[in-house]
């Protein structure tokens, strides 16, 4: 065991774990931050996605050992952002969610995305969104919401 | 007719002993040059020594001809959809940062080093088959400044002594079942003499097949 001093959404949480655990587990487990969700574990299907000093990350894969000092932003703190927000407010807006497991990844992929590309084509999408699966498939809604949210940021 | 052929026998013969003259005298400049320069065969062999490092799999994987980079020893596509982007670096929300980090991750078998990224396609030793290219074609490409980074010998000595992810393949981690990567097929000093060799005997590389 060790203590890791994280910087999660801004804040400094304490935490005591082994230096092996992924972060995934440390988000929910012991900062029972439970909106990043686990489906693979292997860093297969984006569930888990968060950003680690702005670039998205696959949080199931990274032990925690890694992560020192990079400012994390889960999917509860992603909306504190004007990106963020105006995602989410376009998944709102077009309806986007299923049964929501994914949605948590797909909206840090998004936001990831957005940051990076003001306005982005339907190839952007696919080849930015093509790790983050939906068993929903809900696919078509989330290209538009990314079109959305594009729309109303600039 | 035969004014004409008694014309030409003796303008064959005199042919035939000048080509005959040309060939024996640009043999001997061919081993002119060999003993003007005796480092060549070291050289050529060194090269293939380094060229058999190049292309195992921990090299050859991100020095690909494809949109994707490649992993395992049997070369197979990188899962989740991972592609190359603009700058060998993967895009936005998909990037080789999002997962491999600056060290290999033991725990979870996901391998990493600083600022992991595919090579350059000017630097791929491949083709789009993903068959490895000939050793001739590779030493072309490594050779070459115009694709190479403007590396001339020497910085590829340095690159292949001292750059995180060449050094990477010698300590490539666990896979996920916990088993060691596959290193290269000569141990990292012995390649970077090898490299030594082939530099200082002016990076020759052998002759397209
Ligand atoms: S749970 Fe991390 S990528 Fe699937
Ligand atoms: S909304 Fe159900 S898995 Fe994506």
């Amino acid at each position: 065991m060790a203590t890791y001093q994280l910087n999660v959404n801004g804040q400094t949480k304490k935490v005591d774990a082994d230096p092996s655990t992924p972060l995934l587990w440390v988000l929910r487990e012991e900062l029972k931050m439970t909106g990043t969700k686990y489906g693979c574990g292997i860093s297969a299907c984006g569930a888990c996605t968060v950003h680690l000093n702005g670039v998205a990350t696959r949080s199931c894969i990274v032990p925690v050992s890694l992560i020192g000092n990079q400012k994390i932003t889960t999917i509860e703190g992603v909306g504190a952002d004007p990106v963020g927000r105006a995602v989410q407010n376009a998944w709102v807006e077009k309806d986007v969610v299923q049964c929501g497991y994914c949605q948590s990844g797909q909206i840090m992929s998004a936001v990831a995305l957005l940051k990076a590309t003001t306005k982005p084509t339907d190839t952007n999408i696919e080849e930015s969104m093509g790790g983050n699966l939906c068993r929903c498939a809900t696919y078509v809604r989330i290209r538009e919401a990314i079109k959305r949210a594009a729309e109303q940021l600039t | 007719m035969l004014a004409n052929r008694r014309l030409l026998s003796p303008l064959f013969g005199l042919m035939f002993i000048v080509g005959m003259a040309c060939l024996v005298l640009s043999t001997r400049a061919g081993s002119k040059r060999d003993s003007a320069n005796p480092k060549l065969a070291d050289g050529l062999a060194a090269w293939e020594q380094v060229y058999s490092v190049l292309v195992s799999p921990r090299c050859i994987n991100c020095h690909t001809a494809t949109n994707y980079p490649q992993q395992g020893d049997d070369r197979h596509r990188h899962f989740a959809n991972v592609i190359r982007g603009r700058e060998g670096r993967g895009v936005p929300a998909l990037s080789c940062i999002g997962c491999h980090q600056e060290v290999n991750a033991e725990s979870t078998g996901v391998p990493g080093g600083p600022d992991w990224h595919l090579a350059p396609l000017s630097m791929r030793w491949q083709d789009t088959n993903n068959r490895p290219l000939s050793s001739a074609a590779v030493c072309r490409s490594v050779t070459d400044r115009a694709k190479n980074e403007n590396m001339d010998g020497r910085a590829l000595l340095t690159h292949h002594q001292e750059a995180a992810l060449v050094l990477w393949a010698w300590n490539p981690g666990r896979r996920l079942d916990g088993s060691m990567r596959t290193p290269p097929p000569l141990a990292h000093e012995q390649f970077v003499t090898a490299t030594r060799t082939w530099v200082e005997a002016g990076t020759p590389c052998p002759r397209a097949k």
